[in-house]
């Protein structure tokens, strides 16, 4: 089997698993004051110092989450409540035109229920928001933003933004600056402190930690309302009994996939190359999307996305499925039905174009084979596709 | 083989599937989104629309150990099927959606992707045999669906199976149960999948807006009531009339004709319904044309009874059926299947219906 959607999910690192399973038979509320306790509290404060070490941030800067969608909910409408709470003028929320849903719903909702007004913020033919276009619409009407959100690597096309560039033209303006990190770690350098961002979302199992355990990275002197209501754990912003098992292999696997990104970026990028070369050879009319420079300051390293002119990407998954290749195509409904990207929309990719595209993500147990058994699958598949799309 | 399982979220596409997975062939489920708006949850019996019955599906096909996706047909289902109705209703007609649907999207849009895409057949759960190319009544013969799919022509029913036309659908059930399949006490589905909550006359008002016009006696010409719209009468309907005034003979009184055009709806007595032939559109036949005229048995409804006809083909290239006994409720737009015995011959559209007490008394 080829496994090429590292995107969605990543397996588990050895040494992560082997500490939450190690973990799981231990009683422990971090929260308690007796012997047992305190005991899952050390896991959580010593977990909670690796991944703040790994990325560059302060412990006390590390927010523990369930994962990349809470995270993003948190600072989305964490930032825009504490923001307006100080001026009620600050009702625009500054958002990418290509973010994931868990910023994009986010505030689109705070537009439907709270009074918030979305700007989206066009982005280029790759996918990128050009730090003139945020300037730009921050300069419109700067007392009333609220926050600006861009992610720091699509997770469709794998585009880089220049988030240091974008934080400190929100800075200037002494607004707070939110990154969705979750595709980046692991695969790029994140460092969040050097980075200058005000907020930023990581998940466990984009880098080969557990499901359902993520961290917002908050900046100390960062205010954001509660999400959460309830014990008041995690700095009184995130309520809840933590997970100490899963935060434990969360640290493990941060801690390796940092340690480790320089070597595993090199080699992705090599992998991905074949790959992309690979493709274009057997589907000549394939088109790439997202960045053609394969920099790491441009393009995630694990990424490829293409679209096939006459075929639906649906299609194409399942006969890619049934020869044991896996991929995945843009966004679906809760349903399972294929949606047209709103990503390449944004890019300004025609609606054909959206359909008709796959999305092949490496990652670090990826292999030559596993490239080398979508490049001799893809010809015939994307022949059989076109058939069916008559 | 390579099938491809066509799973609704209910139980006997599910056992359908599961049968062909015993067969030896290679099965792949789809589940086809109906609906780019999708409930989240089911509402009473009716179903295949929502995202539970996705859910369903899906379960289903993982008890099964089968690959699982999603068909989005809600923009052509929209357009040949719900389009359709409304437009048949606005026309005074009386469609079957169900049919619509074997006719355009299962055994047409989606055949045609699965042919493309490699796969051999389409499986259903449809009551109903296949024997070597030819459509039969289902063993079950309370739960028989071949009235639904005379509509297939012999290059689609080549490549369709249906699993279930042995069984009848307790044992169906059972089966399922045995299996593991979580949807074995899943209610059977009833009424127009697409509205939610069976209230046609509501739905269609919603769609075709108000339309008053009167009610008239077909007896008498007089106007015995009102009405919001046509469409929400079919030929042979009694309740939801509203006539004030009682009919001079005491009986109750039934819709005997819709005429959009005049927004008239034209009422009568039980006796006033009786049909002794229909005229149809042009025939769709389920193997080789059979020799006209022959005698048949006709079947005007999805449940209706079984009736001795002789069918003969119209210069027009429709054909005419001659009922041997008067059948009621026949409205134009509903389909005439035509049986030998319990093998389907084919089926027609009616497009118009002659009454009268016999054959002989319309000769």
């Amino acid at each position: 089997m080829a496994y090429l959607d590292h995107a969605a999910t990543t397996p588990m690192l050895p040494a992560a698993a082997e500490t939450m399973a190690g973990l799981l038979g231990q009683v422990g509320n971090a929260s308690s004051l007796h012997a047992t306790g305190r005991r899952a509290r050390r896991v959580v404060e010593e977990s909670r110092e690796t991944i703040a070490a790994a990325l560059g941030a302060r412990p006390s800067e590390v927010v523990l989450t369930g994962g990349g969608t809470e995270s993003d909910n948190l600072a989305v409408k964490g930032l825009y409540w504490a923001r307006c709470g100080v001026d009620p003028r600050r009702r625009r929320i500054l958002v990418s035109a290509a973010e994931h849903h868990a910023v994009m719903d986010t505030a689109s909702w705070l537009s439907a229920h709270e009074g918030a007004e979305v700007v989206w913020l066009d982005v280029d033919e790759h996918g990128r928001v050009a730090p003139a276009v945020l300037s730009a619409a921050i300069a419109k009407a700067p007392d009333e933003v609220a926050l600006v959100s861009v992610m720091w690597a699509n997770n469709e096309v794998g585009t880089v933004a220049p988030v240091a560039e974008l934080a400190e033209i929100a800075h200037a303006y002494g607004i707070p600056f939110h990154t969705d990190a979750v595709q980046a770690v692991g695969q790029l350098a994140v460092d969040f402190g050097a980075s200058g961002v005000d907020a930023l979302t990581v998940t466990g199992h984009k880098f080969g930690g557990p499901l359902g355990a993520g961290a917002l990275l908050l900046g100390r002197d960062v205010e954001v309302a509660p999400v959460l209501h309830g014990g008041g754990q995690e700095r009184d912003v995130r309520s809840g009994t933590l997970d100490v098992p899963a935060i434990a292999a969360l640290a493990v696997a941060v801690e390796i996939a940092v340690k480790e990104q320089p070597e595993r970026a090199e080699r992705l990028s090599e992998l991905r190359s074949a790959l992309v070369s690979g493709v274009l050879a057997a589907v000549p009319d394939a088109q790439l999307n997202g960045d053609p420079a394969f920099a790491l300051d441009r393009r995630l390293p694990g990424n490829a996305h293409f679209s096939f002119p006459g075929c639906e990407g649906d299609a194409l998954l399942m006969l890619l499925d049934a020869r044991d290749i896996e991929c995945s195509t843009g966004s679906a409904c809760s349903a399972g039905v294929a949606r047209p990207s709103h990503v390449l929309l944004a890019m300004g990719h025609d609606e054909a174009r959206a359909r008709g595209s796959l999305r092949f993500s490496l990652g670090h147990t990826s292999t030559d084979a596993d490239v080398d058994a979508l490049v001799a699958a893809i010809g015939p598949v994307v022949e059989r596709a076109r058939s069916a799309a008559q | 083989m390579k099938v491809l399982a066509a799973l609704s979220g209910g139980v006997d596409s599910a056992v359908a599937a599961a049968r062909a997975v015993d067969l030896g062939h290679d099965v792949t489920a789809v589940h086809l989104a109906l609906s780019s708006t999708p409930a989240a949850l089911r509402s009473g019996a009716r179903g295949c629309c929502s995202l539970e019955d996705a859910r369903d599906a899906r379960r289903a096909a993982d008890v099964l150990g089968i690959p699982f996706y999603v068909w989005d047909v809600a923009e052509r289902f929209g357009r040949e099927v719900v389009e359709d109705f409304v437009a048949e209703y606005a026309a005074g007609r009386t469609p079957n959606p169900c049919i619509r649907c074997n006719e355009r999207i299962k055994f047409a849009a989606v055949l045609d992707r699965a042919v493309a895409l490699g796969f051999d057949a389409v499986c259903t759960g449809h009551y109903a045999r296949l024997v070597d190319g030819a459509l039969y009544r289902s063993r079950d013969a309370g739960k028989d669906q071949s009235y639904v799919l005379a509509v297939l022509a012999p290059w689609q029913l080549a490549r369709a199976l249906f699993p279930l036309g042995d069984t009848v659908k307790a044992d169906v059930r059972r089966e399922a149960a045995a299996r593991g399949l979580g949807v074995a006490d899943k209610p059977d589905s009833h009424d127009v999948c697409f509205i939610a909550d069976g209230d046609t006359a509501g739905w269609l008002r919603s769609h075709l807006g108000s339309q008053p016009g009167p009610i008239v006696d077909a007896r008498s010409g007089a106007v015995v009531g009102a009405h919001d719209g046509a469409y929400a009468f079919t030929v042979g309907q009694r309740r939801g009339l509203k006539i004030g005034r009682p009919a001079a003979d005491g009986r109750p009184r039934y819709v005997l004709d819709v005429s959009p055009v005049t927004r008239t709806v034209t009422v009568g007595t039980a006796a006033d319904l009786d049909v002794s032939s229909v005229s149809t559109g042009r025939p769709t036949w389920c193997g080789p044309a059979p020799a006209l005229p022959r005698d048949v048995v006709v079947q005007l409804r999805a449940h209706g009874e079984a009736v001795p006809a002789s069918v003969a083909a119209q210069a027009d290239g429709g054909l005419r059926l001659a009922l041997a006994s008067p059948a009621r409720g026949i409205a134009p737009g509903q389909t005439a299947a035509m049986y030998d015995g319990d093998r389907v011959l084919g089926s027609a559209t009616i497009e118009r219906a002659v009454a009268g007490r016999s054959v002989e008394d319309n000769s």
